[in-house]
């Protein structure tokens, strides 16, 4: 791996890009696939061979004329934006991060956002809009709203509506759900966009207890990346 | 996972610029139960420091004499290994695998 190549991995992982590299197995040459000012014949076989790997986001090898190469498809860390430092929020960020997210739990009441209730989660005591916008929602990006209280969910649903977040979901019952719904489409929103948030939120187990709630949300989370749509090169 | 990609690919970035020979492991293929999935990596240094692993620790010492081999010599290579069914029990899993890592010289020239 020559410098150049590796400053680009590097870039790329520091940034949260998808990052795919092709390195043939004998002589160690590498092709960046989805680096997008360069066209070849290699490049463009790669493409083709490498199509099933990238649309399961599976690294693996693969075979071109008697010579094998390695496909690695690096995608960003998966993210959890928790909204509301609530009840819920403290198993759901315990679950989320044993399944190897990254958590950021944000609510401007201090009295919630401490790092008493969440040792060693990233805490924004910020309005969700404003915190979300700057945190930069991607499509590794997950984002859940807990509240309950419309100035808190409403906007961060908002933010969350306009980004690239695989998953937004939001707690309340099917009545909450319905004035939400109402509230959003008064704001300007088209009932198919709306429709993307997940609510009531959770898979259904009936669940009761906090850390019941907290599994079935991050089952429905899980559910949703494990099924991903097309990766985009 | 103790090491993500991202604080491998950073330490050997930061190895290359204090002007340290640096090899990256990289696990390409798996067959049955082997320790650490396709992507796993480890980076090393000419002073044998180490960052993340390629398997649980049954590959790791015979990894570590060709990384050495490689950045000496710029030349990449590709390690197949069986893990027995002994080893696979030593470090907690029910039966064998197989496991085939990539090493390669990071930086440019030797």
């Amino acid at each position: 791996m020559n410098v150049e190549v590796l400053d680009k991995v590097l870039y790329a992982k520091t940034n949260r890009k998808i990052i795919i590299l092709a390195t043939e197995l004998k002589n160690g040459t590498q092709v960046i696939l989805n680096d997008d000012n360069k066209s070849n014949k290699t490049l463009s076989n790669l493409k083709n061979k490498a199509n099933d790997l990238i649309k399961d986001h599976k690294s693996g090898v693969i075979e071109i004329d008697n010579s094998r190469w390695f496909i690695n498809i690096s995608l960003p860390p998966l993210r959890l934006m928790i909204v509301g430092a609530v009840h819920i929020a403290q198993p759901l960020a315990e679950i989320a991060a044993k399944s190897d997210f990254e958590i950021t739990i944000i609510d401007p009441r201090s009295t919630f956002a401490t790092n008493e209730r969440f040792p060693n989660i990233n805490i924004v005591k910020d309005w969700p809009a404003e915190a979300l916008k700057s945190l930069k929602i991607d499509s590794r990006t997950a984002v859940v709203t807990l509240t309950h209280d419309p100035k808190l969910d409403d906007s961060a649903l908002q933010v969350a509506l306009n980004s690239q977040a695989f998953y937004i979901g939001s707690l309340g019952s099917q009545k909450t759900h319905s004035a939400r719904i109402k509230r959003l489409e008064r704001a300007g929103f088209k009932n198919n966009k709306i429709k993307n948030i997940k609510g009531p939120i959770g898979i259904k187990i009936g669940a009761k207890s906090p850390s019941e709630i907290a599994i079935s949300i991050m089952a429905e989370i899980i559910s949703t990346y494990r099924n991903p749509k097309e990766l985009q090169l | 996972m103790s090491h993500n990609f991202d604080e491998i690919i950073s330490a050997a970035s930061e190895w290359i610029k204090s002007n340290k020979k640096v090899a990256l492991a990289t696990v390409v293929s798996t067959w049955g139960s082997s320790p650490r999935p396709v992507g796993s990596q480890m980076a090393i240094n000419q002073d044998l420091e180490i960052i993340g692993s390629v398997s649980g620790g049954c590959i790791e010492g015979e990894v570590i004499i060709e990384a050495q081999n490689v950045m000496n010599t710029g030349t990449p290579k590709l390690l197949k290994f069986g893990v027995s069914n002994k080893e696979a029990w030593d470090i907690g899993l029910a039966c064998g695998g197989k496991v085939e890592v990539f090493i390669e010289h990071i930086g440019d020239g030797k």
